[in-house]
């Protein structure tokens, strides 16, 4: 599998967030976008889920699910959690699973690797931000999509959790998964490659 | 469970759960039509007169009280986001969102249409053709308003746009259905040539809505 932008650009409220972006990840391997507030790095991973349009050049998936656009076979984990606070942990998962067509994990199984077990019967909307965003990637778990598009995943986790959230990306690399990340802190994927982007232009490294 | 059900089960579990608004719409409905009689005064020929009328109306403002939160709750806290990438269709995703908010709005509506017929002095005839109009009707007046729930998406305001941009859609759907009313009551025409019509509006909208809708939060999202 091989993911692949050539000359990307996006255009936002009439601005250029950025133009000529290029790179090529093979399944297992991590790109690391970094920069600063507003360089566009949400805009790009929105762009890859299909959720923000592509203004300018290609993006390809060699290898993928020729009948499902890429966006559907990538998980796009944002600022937003997507939990209804007056379902139960469970209730939230167990909802996502069915809806996007899971099975591949047991959600109590999925629960427990994030550290929520004890507390999936309680509503979501007592979780705090850093116990919304587990649940949230238990998600990740539990409904299998080849590409992971993380905006700022660790941003309100404590440093266990972070360890956690970098070990199981790096277990989602080694199972022959694409993870595009977002972050201004350091994860620790082995093998990584960097893509800063600019205040104005984008340069790949 | 089918990614339609399990979309259907949420929105259902959602509405009825404590903060939900399920119980909102019945109590509204009953609120707007305890309010006519003491407006209009206790004079009962006029009351059953202008019944069928209060209720529709009624109903009709009773079930856009649920629906501005339609899809608006599941654009501010993300969901929609991954909403649009699932592997069930958009519009069949707004189909299953649309029958749980009948399901949740317009069916109790239809429950309390009798009782508060009593209150009007309708005729037990009457009264059983009211409800079966607002069977028949409800759920055109949920997939119209589902295309201006996504509207507000798309435009991203809320509250008082949507009876402002709805409203004005439902007309036939309200003229039909109280005609069929009082040509159930005092004739002369048959009660079959509205309510057939008001069934065939019905038909429309459970086809157009969802589609024009899907088409709204596409172009909204880009």
């Amino acid at each position: 599998m091989r993911l692949s932008a050539y000359n990307l650009r996006c255009v936002r409220g009439g601005c250029q967030v950025f133009d000529n972006l290029r790179f090529a990840l093979e399944s297992g391997e991590a790109l690391v976008v970094t920069g600063p507030n507003g360089a566009g790095k949400s805009s790009l991973l929105r762009l890859i889920g299909g959720l923000v349009r592509i203004d300018g050049g290609t993006l390809t998936l060699e290898g993928g699910d020729a009948e499902r656009s890429i966006g559907e076979q990538a998980h796009y984990l944002g600022h937003l959690d997507a939990l209804k606070p007056s379902l139960t942990a469970r209730e939230n998962l167990l909802f996502w699973v069915q809806f996007l067509g899971g099975g591949s994990l047991d959600t109590a199984d999925a629960l427990e690797q994030v550290g929520l077990a004890g507390l999936a019967d309680l509503p979501a909307g007592y979780l705090s931000a850093g116990q919304r965003r587990r649940l949230s990637i238990a998600r990740l778990l539990s409904v299998p999509r080849p590409i992971w598009l993380l905006d700022e995943p660790t941003a309100p986790l404590d440093a266990a959790a972070r360890d956690d959230v970098a070990a199981l990306m790096q277990a989602h690399l080694t199972g022959g998964g694409i993870v595009v990340v977002a972050t201004h802190a350091p994860l620790g994927l082995v093998g990584a490659r960097e893509l800063r982007l600019g205040a104005a232009r984008a340069i790949a490294a | 469970m089918s990614a339609f059900t399990a979309m259907l089960a949420r929105d259902v579990r959602l509405a009825t759960r404590a903060g939900g608004g399920a119980l909102m719409g019945v109590l509204f409905f009953f609120i707007v039509v305890t309010l006519m009689p003491f407006a209009l005064g206790p004079d009962l020929a006029l009351l059953q007169r202008i019944g069928p009328a209060v209720l529709w109306l009624g109903a009709l403002l009773a079930n856009l009280l649920a629906l501005d939160r339609l899809l608006a709750v599941d654009h501010e806290d993300g969901s929609l986001d991954l909403i649009l990438n699932a592997p069930l269709p958009l519009e069949l995703t707004l189909v299953a969102k649309a029958a749980a908010h009948w399901l949740t709005t317009g069916v109790p509506l239809v429950v309390a249409a009798p009782l508060l017929g009593l209150m009007l002095n309708l005729e037990p005839a009457s009264t059983a053709a009211v409800a079966l109009t607002l069977l028949a009707g409800t759920p055109a007046l949920t997939c119209i308003g589902l295309i201006g729930a996504a509207l507000l998406v798309a435009l991203r305001r809320g509250g008082l746009l949507l009876p402002i941009l709805i409203l004005p859609l439902t007309v036939p759907v309200l003229i039909f259905g109280v005609s069929a009313c009082n040509a159930a009551i005092v004739g002369p025409m048959p009660f079959g040539t509205p309510f057939t019509i008001l069934c065939a509006l019905t038909l429309v909208s459970l086809v157009v809505g969802p589609f024009a809708a899907a088409a709204a939060l596409r172009h909204a999202m880009e």
